[in-house]
This record gives structure tokens, sequence and C-alpha cells, in this order.
């Protein structure tokens, strides 16, 4: 294996670890819940990718044909890490705030974490009508 | 050259798992508990794929990505009971 290839490939297993420890640093290091949801949604994934990058590039070189198949990974992490941090986010606020707390949505309807969606109430509105 | 920067990795990604750890045991409300599952199994995405590298073998991609599947279908299926007290309406 080449040395520049080593190199690189190193480079990219130090960031990666680099961002993964700041990620969990941060859960620990951070004083509010919802501060919190910043460190490990963003930089956790940032670490994967750059250790999934880093064996994308030596198993290209130790097998001599490239595959993109562990940029899947990456993908499905950078699909999924915003839904969890949403459902997350959405959790502390229904266990912890109150609706008075938070302002207004300036819609007709109400916040999605305390308020059933706008187009169900609709449907049973109508039902209850034609009943 | 590559042996010591995967001890590094390693290294760190264990050190962050032992920080998730310490988090949920701590964790004042649920939603940091959550936090550190989905962190952790990030963590353990990571690992398997190093050792992957350490071990110069691919076996261990479709475990890291059949981790990444569960690990984010249990984060929503346990945020979404706490939402609702229900996981499937």
């Amino acid at each position: 294996m080449a040395l520049w290839l080593e190199i690189i490939v190193s480079v990219f297993l130090v960031i990666g670890g680099v961002f993964g420890i700041v990620g969990s640093f941060g859960l620990v290091k951070l004083r509010d819940s919802m501060q919190r949801l910043h460190a490990p949604t963003k930089a956790t994934t940032l670490g994967v990718g750059g250790v999934l990058i880093a064996s994308m590039i030596y198993f290209g070189a130790i097998k001599g044909t490239l595959s993109f198949h562990e940029l899947l990974i990456t993908l499905f992490l950078f699909l999924t890490a915003p839904i969890t941090a949403n459902f997350i986010a959405k959790s502390f606020m229904a266990r912890n705030m109150k609706p008075t707390d938070l302002p207004d949505t300036t819609r007709p309807y109400g916040w999605s974490v305390y308020d059933d969606p706008p187009g169900d109430t609709e449907m049973q509105e109508d039902a209850r009508l034609e009943d | 050259m590559i042996e010591y920067a995967l001890l590094f990795a390693m290294g760190c990604f264990g050190i962050g798992l032992l920080f998730n750890l310490w988090r949920i045991a701590r964790g004042p409300n649920p939603a940091d508990r959550i936090l550190s599952l989905d962190t952790m199994v990030i963590n353990v995405i990571a690992l398997l794929v190093l050792y992957g590298i350490f071990r110069e073998t691919q076996i261990y991609y479709e475990a890291a990505m059949l981790v990444a599947m569960v690990g984010f279908v249990s984060t929503v299926a346990y945020s979404r009971f706490i939402l609702r007290g229900d996981i499937i309406e």
C-alpha cells in the first residue's frame, strides 16, 4: 500500500475519532437538555462519516477496486439524524414544557406536540357533522 | 501508521461510549437518555467499521448497516412512546 494512501486513511481515521469524542464529550459537558441535543447529532455523524470514508479508501486500496457501498451508511445516518433529533426534541417538549411557555404559531392550529394534526381535526369535525 | 490511527480512533469512540453511559446513568430526563442511547448506537457503528478495517474484512459492513437501521427504529419508537404513550396508533 502506497505511503500517501496510508497518510490519507490515517488522517480520515484521526478526524473521525476526534469528531466522535467531541460529540460524546458535548453530551457530558453541555448544561441544558436542548443544548445537549446539539452535540451528538452533528458531530458524531461527521465522525462516522470520516471513519467510513477511511474504510472506503482503505478497502479500495487493498482490493484494487473502489466501492461506494460504505457511503450508504453515511447517507442513511444523514437522512435519519434530523428525524431522530426532531423526535427527541418533541418528546422533551411534551414532558418538560407547557404550551403557555411557547410563542404563538401565527397559524390557525397550535403546536403539533400538544394538538392533533389539523387534517385530523377537520376530518373528525366532518364526521361529527355527518352524524 | 494505519495501526496507530486505528488504535487512536478506537480509543476515542470507546471513551465516547463511557461518556454516553455516564449521561444515561445521570440524565435528568428521558430525552437525555434517548439521546445518549442514539449516540451509543452511532459510536458502535463506528467501532464496527473500525474493527472491520482492523481485521481487513468487509463482513462487518453488513453488521454496521443493520445496527444503524435498528438504532434508528428503536430511537423513534422510544421517543414516540414518551410523546404519545403508544408506539403505533
